[in-house]
């Protein structure tokens, strides 16, 4: 079920577009924020008649956008590393594999307390301050290993 | 030169309203709004300025495309999405100076007569979504957008749509589709969008780069931006440079700056003194690769094309003598495979087998006939789909194949396997 503030925020979204179709992208956004970071069925079907379209329409939306996470929940911190060439040249690959022994995952896991998620991703725009990597909203850029592991302990 | 486009940036509280108009902001609105869309348009024509986006096409010719007819609703799209891999400009100016975008934005909406706007910006960017929407309720607040602005007499309303990850809504017809809900991918062209665009009315569609330059040309002329860099390429050009050099960043310079000057000078050379230069690419991932003797091209639309490579978003990558062609050709296909939209067979599935002969390749168990397939897979899909796309991910194997065939020679005939790290 979203929740009534999520649903507030829907109505906003539907406000600037002539139709209602087009708000599809910031419903999903808001209801896997409401939702921990994960798509909920039955949030995708809300959203489905919210927006008068067919359950099928919006689930083909959400699997084609690949930050809608409907597969697997993830954990609270969702940490993606780029793994694109300009991260590449400076060493992307060393701190993932860095960052699989320390978390004790693999790449697309999440670690049993459920606290973070490992993911690599495309290149996400920040290649002048290669190598890095987004958790949740925030880039972190100019990553070494030892800052990487000054921040993960941050992150309770 | 002058900075134009980075001019404020580094500035107290840049983004806000207040900042803005203290260096000057807004004025070249008041000035636009006095002007016939006709002559704004002329204008931009005059000036030369062809779209930052990747395209290069003449902006002022674009626009002029759009229908007069007053009854029809039409659009702007402001092309945000930037992901070509190695590109962080629009990001730039968006963190950093929403406002030159926004005032960009109204005047070209004036020109064309588009009463609605939207900021296509890409997911992760969280932050500048943020910060756009910040910038347009302080431009509401202002009275530079809403009802009648400024006396005028031309109303504005301005949205930030939001992408979710897909590289592919950088093309602009998936763009449309991705802000009409469904799916993002391409149409096929004919109808172009200035006839039948976003929900089928004439639209605009323009990079972040490209509208940010309108402000500039408005107050300054179409002469002053024309004297910038060459008579065919003009105005000011944000450079993106990472890999291999000691200074990675936004340089704002001269359009047609060489490669030499970028990297050597502004950049303070390469990032290991004993690690020379071994290839660039000039444009993005989606240019094919350029070696050290092509240092001295000037980086344009033109001079580019004539090297067989395109200036594209203007993201300069630098691969010192470290590099492995292999590896780095696979990276970058890998990359387009991930990010095929999946509408056309030939991409779709093409991408996707050159993904397998390089990930053979790479294990030590590529043959001479997966070599010959990285030059014959290509042939299937140039040409063959809707989109750049396709063509632009065969751009980095064929680049590679033809430039340093011994490496890939070296991988095949390698007696120990050398394992694929990722």
């Amino acid at each position: 079920m979203l929740s009534e503030e999520s649903k507030k925020e829907l109505e906003a979204a539907l406000g600037k577009y002539p139709d209602k179709r087009s708000a599809v992208m910031d419903a999903l956004r808001i209801a896997q924020k409401g939702n921990g970071g994960h798509l909920a069925k039955e949030d995708m079907d809300e959203i489905a008649s919210m927006l008068e379209m067919r359950p099928v329409e919006v689930n083909a939306a959400a699997a084609f956008y690949t930050m809608y996470n409907i597969e697997r929940p993830v954990g609270k911190y969702h940490i993606q590393v780029c793994r694109n060439i300009s991260c590449s040249l400076l060493g992307a690959e060393h701190l993932i594999k860095h960052m699989e022994r320390t978390l004790g995952i693999g790449t697309g896991q999440t670690t049993p307390d459920k606290l973070f998620t490992l993911s690599t991703v495309e290149c996400l725009g920040s290649c002048g301050t290669a190598p890095m990597m987004q958790i949740n909203d925030d880039y972190y850029e100019n990553l070494t290993e030892t800052r990487i592991d000054e921040l993960l302990k941050t992150l309770k | 030169m002058e900075k134009v486009l980075l001019k404020n940036h580094g500035k107290p509280d840049a983004h806000r309203i207040s900042s803005y108009l203290a260096s000057g902001g807004y004025k070249a609105l008041a000035a636009a709004l006095s002007m016939r869309p006709d002559n704004i348009i002329q204008m931009v024509k005059d000036s030369g300025l062809r779209g930052r986006g990747g395209a290069g096409f003449s902006t002022g010719l674009k626009w002029s495309f759009i229908p007069k007819d007053p009854t029809l609703q039409k659009y702007l799209c402001c092309n945000a999405d930037e992901g070509e891999p190695g590109t962080f400009k629009d990001r730039g100016i968006i963190d950093h100076d929403p406002h030159l975008l926004l005032e960009g934005m109204i005047i070209t909406s004036y020109a064309i007569g588009a009463t609605r706007s939207y900021i296509y910006i890409r997911g992760e960017f969280d932050f500048g979504a943020k910060r756009l929407e910040e910038a347009i309720k302080e431009a509401h607040a202002k009275g530079y957008l809403g009802k009648n602005i400024m006396g005028s007499g031309f109303d504005h309303e301005m949205y930030v749509h939001r992408g979710y990850g897909a590289y592919i809504c950088g093309e602009e017809t998936a763009l449309l589709e991705s802000i009409e809900g469904f799916r993002a991918q391409p149409r096929k062209k004919p109808p172009f969008p200035a006839l039948a665009g976003l929900y089928g009315k004439p639209t605009v569609i323009n990079n972040v780069e490209t509208l940010s330059c309108i402000p500039g040309i408005i107050e300054n002329g179409s002469e002053w931006f024309k004297k910038i860099g060459p008579e065919k390429s003009p105005g000011p050009k944000i450079y993106c440079v990472s890999g291999h050099v000691k200074k990675p960043g936004l340089y704002e310079l001269p359009m047609g700056t060489t490669a030499r000057e970028l990297i050597y000078g502004h950049c303070g050379g390469m990032l290991h003194e004993n690690k020379p230069l071994k290839a660039f690419i000039p444009g993005g991932v989606s240019a094919p690769m350029l070696a050290p003797q092509d240092i001295d091209t000037p980086l344009d639309f033109d001079s580019l094309a004539a090297k067989g490579s395109m200036l594209g978003s203007g993201a300069v990558i630098v691969m010192d003598n470290s590099t492995c062609m292999v590896r780095t050709a696979y990276i970058i296909n890998r990359f387009f495979s991930h990010e095929s939209c999946g509408k056309c067979t030939p991409c779709r599935e093409g991408t996707y087998w050159l993904d397998r002969i390089y990930e053979r390749i790479l294990r030590g168990e590529g043959t001479a006939h997966d070599l010959e397939l990285l030059e014959k897979v290509p042939q299937q899909i140039m040409g063959l789909v809707l989109c750049a796309l396709g063509d632009f991910a065969c751009n980095p194997v064929l680049s590679t194949v033809r430039q340093f065939r011994e490496e890939y020679e070296q991988y095949i005939g390698l007696a120990e396997p050398v394992a694929a790290e990722a």
